[in-house]
Parts: C-alpha cells; structure tokens; sequence
C-alpha cells in the first residue's frame, strides 16, 4: 500500500480503452482456481446468499416434519429424541447459519455497489469468511445427519448440555461449530466496519449513506462487541465437558445463570444485528416504489443505532423466570418497553413515505409494505413479553413462538425475498416475473399469518415450547392443525420464489442497469456489474446521485467523471467522516489462501471434535502456513507500480 | 373455570394470576388496536397506489421530493409513548404486588424439578408433619402456600398457569415463588423450561380444596403404609420392598430410596409417570410394565415382572391410598 500513498490519482472519463484495461486488472481467472480463488465481493456475496438458502431450505424442512408431528395430538412420527434434535437444529440453521448470513451476503455484494468503491476493504478476508461459513455450517450439519445434532436448543442452557446430561457427541458438535462459526462473524463484521470507514467513494459523507449500511455498520459493531461472549461460553461448555472444568457446574462452585447471562448478552444484540440490515433494505427499497425519498432519513438512521444500544440493556428479558431481583429485572423491564421507540420510528417513516409518496405495486413492493404489519404484530407481541409479570405467563410458550417467527420471518424473510425481487435484476442483469412474484407474495403472506397468528392463542391457552405432542383435552387440536397447515402453504409460496428464480434466470426479461428508476449508485452500473464496479470512482453530493435534477440539490454528484485508478488493482481509501479521498488502496489478487486456510481450520476442529490432537496439529501446520502464504509480501503488486506512476 | 383449556391462563384462579391478568388483557388490546391502527393506516396508503405492476410502470411514475413528513414520526412517538408509559407504570406496580412471597405464608412447600417429575415436601411443624410426595399439590383454598424451588438435575420451570406464573427450578439456588387459591379445583402445571426428552410429560397437578377436606388430606399422607392384607399383598410388598425399593419410597415400609417419587399413598393420587396417566389399577399395570414405550427415556428400569408379580405389587400398592 505504502508506495501508492503519494501518487496523485488521476480524474479522467471513461472510455473503451479504460474499461479494458480495468478488466485485465479485475476479471478472475477462469477454472476452479479461479472459482476457489475468487475475492470479488459480488461473487462472495452471492455464494453467502446461495448458501444461506440452501440453510434456509433444510430449516424450512425440519419444520415441516415438527409440524406434522404436532398436527395433531399424541402423534408418533418421530421420537422425543428426534424431535429435539429437529427443534434444536431448526433454530442453529434458521438463526446462525441462514438469518445472519444471508444479509451478509447482500451487505457484501451490495456495499462496494453502494459506497462507489471497487471491493470491499479486505477482500480476502472476506472470501476467508464465507469459507469458515460454509465449512462451519457443514461442521454443524455432519453432527446432525450422523445422530449428533444439538439436543438442547438454539440456545443450550446447562445443565442439561453438560456432560452428565448429555454425553454424546451432540452438545461438542454445537459448541466447536459455534466457535468455529464465530470466526467468520467476527472477520466479516471487522471487514463490514472498515469497509464503511475507509472505501466510500469521495463525497459520499456518513448522512449520505444508504440505512443498509446503516443497518449492516450497527450490526457489525454489535457483532464485534458480542460473539466473543458466545464463542467463550461454548469455549468454556467444551472445557467443562471435556476436561472437567467447572465453569458450569454447582459441584464444583460454578454458576448455570452465567450461560444464561453469557448467551443472552450475546443473544439480544443478535437479534438486532439479524434485522437491523433488513430492516435497512426496506428503508432503500420502499422509497424507490414510492417515487419519492424516505422520510425522516436522519431520524431512521439515528433510530437504527440508538436500537443497537438500547439493544445491548435487554437481555435478562430472556430470563425474568429465573428468580432475579426484582430491582435489577424492573431496569431490564423498562429498557425492554423503552426499545419500542426507535423500533418505531422505522415503521412511521415507512408509513409516512408510502403515504406521502406515490406508490407502485411490485413484488418487491409488496415484500416491503407488508413487512411493516409483521413488524408491528412482531414489535407488540414483543411489548407484552417485556413485563415482568405478564412475561411469567407467556414466556416458554407458543406465544412467544409466534412472536419470534414474526420478528425473525416477518423482519428478515420478507425484506430479503423483496430484496431479491428488488435486487436480482442488478445481479444477473434479468428481472424476475412479476406475475409469478404476485404468487409468490401472496401465497407465503397468507400462509405465514395462517401458521404464526393462531400460535400467540395457542400460547395464550397456555402451550409450553419444546414440547414433541401434547395430550387432546387441552384444547390446542384445531390451532395446531391450521399452524401446520399454514406452514405448509407458507413452504409452497417460498418454493415458488426458487420456481421464479429458475424460470428467471435465463428467460427473464433483460434488465437495464437501472430498471426501477432507483438512486443510489449500484444503479449507475450495468446489470451485471462489470468485476471492476465502476470504471471511474464517482464523486457523490447528495444522498440521491441518481435521483439529482428531479429533487431539489444545490450540487450534483459526478458519475461521468471520476478517478481512473487504472495503474493496478485499486481502488480509492477515504475519510471516516467526510469521505475525502485520502489514499490509493491497492486490492488484492485472486487467491486460495484463504480456502486452504479454512481447510485448516476445519480439520483443527474435525481434530477436536474426535479428540485427535495429532489431526488437530497437523491441520494446524497447513493452517499456519496458509497464513504465512497469506501475508507473504508481494513483490508483484508493487513491481507494477512504477509503470503507470 | 374454563375446562376446555386446562392451562390458558387468561382465565385465572388464584391470586398471584389475578393480579397479572388486568396488565395482560390491556397490553393485549393496546397491541391489537395498534396492530388494526397501523394495518388501516397501511391499506389506505396502499389505495392510493397509481399503479400495479413492474419496472416500466415503476419508471412511468416521476419521482418527486415530495413533503418531509417527519411530524408522522414525531407524532407516531407522541401517541406510542403514552400506552408504553401506561404499560411502564402499571408493570411495576403489579411485579411490586405479585413478586413478593408472603412472609407468613399457611404452608410451605420445597419443591424439586426432576427428569421427568416433581418432588414435593410438605415442610410441617412439628418434624413429624413434614413428608414427601410426588406430581401433586393439595393446598387449602384462600390461603398462601409458599413454594421454595429447587434444582436437583437441569433446570425445569414451575408454572400453573391459573394460579401463578413462572418461576425456574436451577441447581445451586433455591427460588421462591407463591400459590393461592381463590376457587377449588384441579390445576394443571406444565414444567416450562425445556429439560430434555420427556420435557412434554411433567406435569404437576394443584388439587386445591376447602380447608376440612385439606386437613383431612394431610391427615391421611401422615399415616403409615398399610399391611398387606391378603397373600397377594403380601408377595406384592415383598416384591416392592426387593425390587421397587431401590429407588422409591413407601414410608413405614423396607422400600426407603429417592431415586424416584415417592410413592406412599400412590393409590391416593390422581395421575401416573407426572401427568401421562390418570391413577388406575389397568394404568399403574401398564405403566410398571411397559414405563419407556409409554415415556421414551424416563429412568425407571423396566423389572421384567412375570403376570403374577405384577398383580401382586398392583395388589399391594393399591391399598396405599
């Protein structure tokens, strides 16, 4: 990076010559060393976004084998030890490994698209990411296919995930999954937080950003603050069964809250950072159906991030029955009704824009605007189970089942299928069918209220959580078997969206590069992006680069002249704050370093997980010679640089 | 009370329960007023929609700045905040009534979350009114029972939903939650924290009376086994007291383990195996028998009793009443 701090980057325009010159530079090399050794965002993004619903597919089907057990009463599908399983690995798979990827996956292809920039700040760390993703997700799905998936739960309280309780191999599969999934959250939040600081085009200013950003940025440093505290408390469930630590143990002075109170810390936050960027797509998407810009931008991006904080002060709502003070549960209880305000701010900016504005319906439209009432049935249903008393009613039952599908279905799967209506055409330069789309939206709106709405009376008729039957006198019969119903419609509508994809994907109708008449700078590109994203790196003055003429800004952003940054694989490096370009950065080749680095990484774990220290050490040298091939210095990359200087 | 949902609590019979119910019922409605409030808000927007349909007839509609519309968001938290501070308020005035344990409660009860069942103590003064029994509570009707809770494996969660609500049983801390009756009747607890494979099948069932018939009721846990009285009886104790004797209970008798529930007065009781059975002579049978086809992974050891020893221990704990 060094010898291209004081070169002054050239402004040019563009022209054929430049944009070949720049795809010499950006273009991946063909092959599987070119497919293994990709570090361009787009394709990373999209892998993170294929995979997360392949996740997001087996999720849906382990609960639609919980459904018909629970269609009726006294059923016997599946055995007590099967159903926990299902149960415990339907919520691993939806919350880890589909929620939270799966926006990672658009924040990485989108972010570089939307700040003006060419990649993201590391992109080999962020291919290094993906790979632990899916090798730690594989890792957790080799436990559950060999008999050894998570018994306890998503969220695995002891004693019953120790040793003593649980001896099998399922609760090590969770734990070693679970730290080895923390890497790739942690390295992707780092990249998302330096990414957002440091490679936003010149102009583009912290009040100009997109709320995606804004939302994926609070995730991130949310992230960063709070998996360490997961990663620990299966650290130290692994030592504790393991190697007799007592972390978790009353015998040997150890405390079963401090789980608790080490899952939840990390737990609450998560939430957030798994709807906060979805919830910033819809603050992007909307307004573009509405023909107008989103009302009250600050507030919304103040409100996101004022959320995160709040966020960070509500976790012992998880945990009000487990015979806390009444003083400290009473400050928990009001920052947990207090959260509600800036969750509302969102939705009457949202309400206000559609109202103000000049709606059209689209699918993705549609996705959006009707994410709004799941938002709210999802926020209120949260509302009630913020008091302490009436949450000693409804909490570990279905009512709160209902409350968190609406949350998690409600506030993610409904902006991210909008987002892949709103977004697909960008990525594969086709848009989807929008008669199909009307299909779609409807078939998974009704039947996902047919499932989740019945449930907050099956909660309030008092079903507990977790539970693989129940007996016919109590009176939950017909709720169940419309909840299963509905999953069933809901799983038909998510399967046409996978039919329109297919359908779409060579016979779509071809897509300009800006087929909705949207305004941020993704838009200003061809459908698809070129590898390079933009040829001249624009220089932004309004919150609207595209939109600039037709509303009311004093300057205009610069698309059609910019820097060349054509010497090397480069891009430009900017101010925090006010995004002054400050600084060449040159990117990275292609590389497979960090797949045989995630290699490494999962033998290490495969190693631990059988208890083969030899394996694990072994696997250890190809890891650190990954590392060491990583961080190698390039004489390549600097060598280039005097030619073009 | 509602018989039809045996553990809805938005039909309540006890105190603690009572006491919630009013928060419940307001922060229910304000939530589905606010839910139709914002819907209707939404769907009027949407009628104002100028087209239906994709890309071309999304470029067709000019973009325009259009008004700020930021008093949408001041207002919107103007009118939230009122129901929220309501909410507030009133949320820490019913914890202030209902968390509380009495300080001179008529009973007191130690209660222990097992895999899969509830150990009960009746904590009794003098000594020797303090016994043991097993997924059922008798408490006089209009009187506070405090309950002290207790971890003995993982955690479970103690709830009768029209009585009271939850509060956890954790190993290495003892947690106190409290039950009073406002109307006789049976009333069925669920465990509500997940406990593992039999987690759906532990039930504790709260038979709360009238004073007499309570009385009477402890009166009789107090009495010793009874004798055999016949000769299948006879064989019957000698095979409880053998076999059954390690890990259960039957006060006054050989049989002295707690492993498992106590069983004393075991005919006495309204259900088997927590709540999976109502208390037959053919149940008990078939429970004693077939105890994992009926609860996959509970710990009771299957005996292998021939038909005949199995009608004699029937025999002999029938008369435990």
């Amino acid at each position: 990076m060094k010898s291209a701090d004081l070169r002054i980057p050239v402004v040019g325009a563009d022209s054929i010559a430049h944009q070949s010159r720049l795809l010499e530079l950006w273009e991946g090399k063909p092959g599987l060393a070119g497919f293994f050794g990709s570090v361009d965002h787009k394709h990373i993004g999209v892998r993170y976004i294929v995979t997360a619903f392949v996740f997001l597919v087996l999720g849906g089907l382990e609960a639609l084998a919980m459904r018909l057990q629970l269609a009726g009463p006294d059923r016997a599908l599946l055995t007590p030890a099967q159903y926990d399983q299902l149960f415990s690995t339907h919520g691993m798979t939806m919350i880890f490994l589909y929620a939270s990827p799966v926006l990672s996956g658009f924040s990485n292809y989108l972010w570089p698209l939307l700040l003006g920039s060419r990649d993201m700040a590391f992109p080999r760390l962020n291919a290094f990411g993906y790979w632990v993703y899916l090798a730690s997700g594989i890792f957790l799905y080799v436990g559950f296919l060999t008999g050894n998936g998570p018994n306890d739960g998503w969220f695995n309280y002891v004693p019953y995930a120790s040793a003593a309780y649980n001896p099998g191999l399922n609760e090590d599969f969770y734990s070693l999954g679970m730290v080895f999934l923390g890497i790739s959250t942690s390295v992707g939040a780092a990249n998302f937080i330096v990414t957002a600081f440091r490679t936003r085009a010149p102009g583009m200013s912290l009040d100009r950003l997109p709320i995606l950003v804004w939302g994926t940025l609070t995730a991130s440093v949310a992230n960063l603050i709070v998996v360490p505290a997961v990663s620990l408390a299966f650290l130290m469930l692994w030592m504790d069964r393991q190697f007799g630590t007592q972390f978790f143990n009353t015998v040997g002075g150890g405390q079963p809250l401090l789980w608790q109170h080490l899952f939840w810390i990390f737990g609450h936050p998560w939430v957030y950072a798994i709807v906060l960027p979805a919830m910033g797509m819809v603050s992007d998407g909307l307004p573009v159906f509405c023909r107008r810009p989103l009302v009250g931008y600050s507030l919304v991006a103040v409100s996101t991030v004022a959320t995160m904080i709040l966020g960070f002060g509500v976790w012992v709502h998880h945990m009000f029955a487990t015979g806390l003070p009444g003083i400290g549960m009473s400050f928990f209880s009001a920052a947990s009704i207090a959260i509600t305000l800036p969750s509302a701010v969102a939705v009457f900016a949202w309400l206000a824009t559609i109202r103000l504005g000049k709606p059209v319906i689209t699918t993705a439209f549609l996705f959006f605007a009707s994410m709004i009432l799941l938002f709210v049935i999802g926020g209120v249903s949260g509302f009630m189970t913020a008091s302490v008393p009436v949450d000693w009613q409804l909490t570990d039952t279905y009512f709160v089942v209902a409350h968190l599908h609406y949350v998690l279905i409600g506030i993610n799967v409904f902006p991210v299928v909008g987002a892949i209506y709103f977004w697909f055409p960008k990525m594969r330069g086709r848009l989807l069918d929008e008669k199909l789309g009307r299909w779609n939206f409807w078939t998974m709106f009704i039947g996902f209220n047919l499932c989740f709405l019945p449930m907050h009376l099956t909660g309030l008729l008092g079903m507990p959580r977790r539970v693989y039957t129940y007996a016919p006198e109590m009176g939950w019969t017909t709720l169940n078997l419309i909840t299963s119903i509905g999953a069933f419609v809901f799983a038909i509508g998510v399967l046409l969206l996978f039919v329109n994809i297919a359908r779409s994907w060579s016979k779509g109708k071809i897509a300009s590069a800006n087929p909705w008449d949207a305004p941020t700078l993704e838009w200003s590109v061809s459908s698809p992006p070129p590898p390079y994203n933009f040829a001249l790196i624009p220089k932004v003055a309004s919150r609207h680069p595209l939109w600039e003429g037709r509303l009311p800004a004093p300057e205009r952003s610069s698309l059609d002249r910019g820097l060349l940054l054509d010497s090397g694989k480069e891009t430009i490096g900017s101010t925090a704050l006010d995004a002054h370009a400050d600084m060449i950065l040159e990117m990275p080749e292609d590389s497979l370093a960090p797949l045989f680095l995630s290699l490494g990484l999962a033998g290490a774990f495969a190693g631990l997980i059988l208890k083969l220290w030899v394996v694990t050490a072994i696997f250890g040298v190809v890891l650190a010679m990954a590392l060491l091939w990583w961080l190698w210095p390039r004489r390549a990359l600097r060598e280039r640089e005097p030619a073009h200087g | 009370m509602n018989t039809a949902t045996p553990l809805g609590y938005l039909d309540s019979a006890g105190t603690r329960a009572d006491a919630i119910l009013p928060l419940t019922w307001y922060m229910l409605i304000v939530s589905i007023l606010v839910c139709v409030i914002i819907g209707w808000i939404l769907v009027r927007a949407l009628r104002r929609s100028r087209a239906n349909g994709g890309d071309e007839e999304t470029r067709a509609v000019a973009v325009e700045e259009g008004p700020s519309g930021t008093h949408w968001i001041r207002n919107g938290l103007l009118i939230s905040s009122v129901p929220l501070l309501v909410a507030l308020v009133w949320t820490m005035v019913t914890l202030a009534a209902v968390s509380g344990p009495p300080a001179r409660p008529a009973l007191t009860l130690d209660v222990v979350g097992h895999q899969w069942w509830w150990e009960v103590t009746y904590d009794g003064t003098p000594a020797a009114h303090t016994f043991t029994t097993a997924n059922e509570i008798h408490i006089p009707v209009g009187q506070r029972v405090l309950v002290r809770l207790h971890g003995a494996d993982v955690i479970h969660s103690f709830w009768v939903p029209k009585l009271s609500g939850k509060t956890d049983t954790i190993p290495g801390q003892t947690n106190l939650s409290w039950l009073e009756a406002r109307v006789p009747g049976v009333y069925t607890g669920p465990c509500s924290e997940y406990c593992g494979e039999q987690h759906a099948h532990m039930m504790v069932q709260v038979v709360a009376q009238s004073s007499a018939q309570f009385d009477q009721w402890f009166a009789q846990q107090l009495q010793p086994a009874t004798a055999p009285t016949d000769s299948a009886s006879e064989r019957g104790a000698a095979l409880f007291e053998y076999r059954c004797g390690a890990c259960h209970q039957i006060r006054g008798t050989q049989a002295g383990a707690h492993a498992g529930p106590d069983l004393s007065h075991i005919a006495g009781r309204r259900t088997l195996a927590a709540g999976l059975l109502p208390n037959t002579p053919g149940t008990l049978a078939a429970w004693i028998e077939n105890a994992h086809g009926l609860k996959p992974g509970n710990q009771m050891p299957n005996q292998n009793l021939t038909g005949g020893e199995l009608m004699d221990v029937i025999a002999y704990l029938e008369l435990q009443r």
